[in-house]
């Protein structure tokens, strides 16, 4: 397998565009990832991309040329930019191309995703009863997680705190104003213990990554930032996923718990190795408890992590350093690539009032959703 | 026994003492709730009317209909898993709590049939809900 870079970065600034189509918003993306990388449209030998709501990826093409070239539709949920990465990082792994392009947009109505039951293969009932409301999963799941290993409120609140005061410094960012944490904690209850603060919104943006061969990206002397890993992975048994009408009692793994431990192989290091990551926050206990699922501190210890301020920016393992989902929102098809878009900021140095300090070289991105999808990306300087 | 029309056909017995019908795969012996409809593979199980609380919410806000098919007039409702030992842990209703702050994961519930909705001819739609046992 050849080493892939990324050589070309681009974002539509993520919430509300009403101008724009979410199809025309990846376009934005991809001229800014174009011009990042000093290439044109031309010079892509293939394409993926993919939305989960937003329509046919190829369809990007009358936006941005008919010059033929293949492209790959991904849906695949919210591991859809994922994915569209893993497709583009293998075309050119493979030896097949040299450059080419990965992207992700999306587009969402207002409030809370609206999920039918004969979409996920269950019954009507299930839906007309109201079990179908992703917000309840994540809460239940969090209410467990939190009485088993003593996890607070207050821990809650101190990471939708962060993510809101990171983004700040980031334009593509939703949500750019701090909120304190009493404001977060006293907030409108959605779905114990979860309030409205510490939820991200369904939303709107683009991201496009053009990936190029080790030769390619010396070439044009952007051989910077390397694809270590990059995987996807469904759920074992026993895991417990949104829209779920029973569960095993005998309980087992997590998609996450499969991907982080490939994702890590893949790049032969460990989780101590990592400067700094993003992980899938769609509510901050989600964020809490996918530290642990990924490795990088024990269930519990989480507590400790937060009070102490060591996933802030320049903490010892920064995470969310652009607000993540709680403050980006989650547009499905480009919330991942975003991930991956703020790493390859970051390890270039121009993560300007988020800049991760210490010259950071290793980078590391987690999407989760529905129905038990997880996807892992490493990235190295 | 409560007077009413179940909201779906198979998933309960509206009997004086209701019951939840799983499905045991007929291979492995793996107990899901509900029972999928493929004779072949599952077959329908009565599971235990009691449990512990696995874990739970509130659904504070009304979910979007469709698919809801809940009153207009939204309240609160609290829901989560319910843990039916030797079976499978299902997710239902809860029901019979005053205050939301009494939830206890480790809590133990039976099963009930409760009011949900009504239908066009102003029948009740009964569904499934676990409540805390009550004190003898």
């Amino acid at each position: 397998m050849q080493d892939v870079f990324i050589i070309g970065i681009g974002i539509h600034p993520f919430g509300r565009t009403d101008a724009l189509s979410g199809l025309q918003q990846g376009a934005y993306a991809t001229r800014q990832a174009l011009a990042d990388a000093g290439l044109d449209w031309r010079d892509m030998q293939f394409g993926f991309g993919g939305s989960d709501a937003a329509g046919n990826a190829d369809s990007i093409v009358n936006e941005l040329g008919l010059t033929g070239l293949p492209f790959i539709n991904v849906k695949n949920g919210c591991a859809t930019g994922g994915s569209a990465l893993i497709g583009a990082w293998q075309a050119i792994a493979s030896g097949q191309y040299d450059v080419g392009v990965a992207i992700g947009f999306d587009k969402h109505p207002r409030g809370a995703f609206n999920a039918l039951p004969a979409e996920y293969g269950l019954p009507d009932w299930y839906g007309e009863a109201g079990f179908m409301v992703t917000t309840q999963f994540f809460a239940i799941k969090l209410q467990r997680y939190m009485a088993l290993h003593g996890i607070t409120p207050a821990t809650l609140g101190r990471v939708a705190e962060k993510s809101f005061r990171n983004a700040v410094h980031a334009d593509h960012a939703w949500r750019r104003s701090p909120v304190d944490l009493d404001t977060i904690l006293n907030s409108q209850m959605i779905s114990d213990p979860l309030t409205k603060y510490m939820f991200c919104s369904p939303a709107e943006g683009g991201v496009a990554l053009i990936l190029a061969s080790a030769k390619k990206a010396r070439e044009l002397g952007r051989d910077r930032v390397r694809i270590k890993s990059a995987v996807v992975r469904t759920r074992p048994p026993g895991s417990f996923e949104v829209f779920a009408p029973s569960i095993d009692i005998e309980r087992g793994g997590a998609p996450t718990l499969l991907a982080s431990k490939a994702a890590f192989e893949m790049a032969g290091i460990g989780p101590e190795d990592i400067d700094l990551a993003q992980l899938q926050d769609t509510e901050s206990g989600a964020e809490v408890m996918h530290m642990a699922e990924n490795g990088f501190c024990k269930d519990g210890e989480q507590e400790e992590w937060l009070a102490n301020g060591w996933t802030d920016i320049d903490g010892r393992l920064p995470v969310n350093t652009d607000g993540g989902c709680i403050a980006c929102g989650e547009p499905i098809g480009a919330s991942g690539l975003r991930q991956v878009y703020e790493n390859a900021l970051q390890l270039r140095g121009l993560g300007g009032g988020r800049q991760v300090p210490g010259d950071p070289r290793t980078a590391y991105s987690h999407v989760y959703g529905a129905p038990g999808i997880s996807g892992v990306t490493i990235l190295e300087r | 026994m409560m007077d009413g029309i179940a909201i779906a056909e198979g998933i309960f017995r509206a009997t004086p003492q209701p019951t939840l019908i799983g499905g045991r795969d007929r291979a492995s012996g793996r107990v899901v709730f509900p029972c999928p409809a493929d004779p072949d593979r599952w077959e329908p199980v009565d599971l235990p009317r009691r449990g512990t609380l696995w874990s739970w919410t509130v659904q504070r806000f009304r979910p979007k209909s469709p698919p809801y098919a809940g009153p207009e007039a939204f309240e609160p409702f609290a829901l989560g898993y319910v843990e039916l030992p030797g079976a499978v842990i299902v997710e239902s209703r809860l029901a019979g709590i005053d205050d939301f702050g009494q939830l206890r994961i480790g809590m133990e519930m039976e099963l009930r049939l409760v009011p949900f909705a009504r239908n066009a001819q102003g029948e009740d739609i009964l569904i499934y809900a676990f409540a805390p046992m009550r004190e003898v």
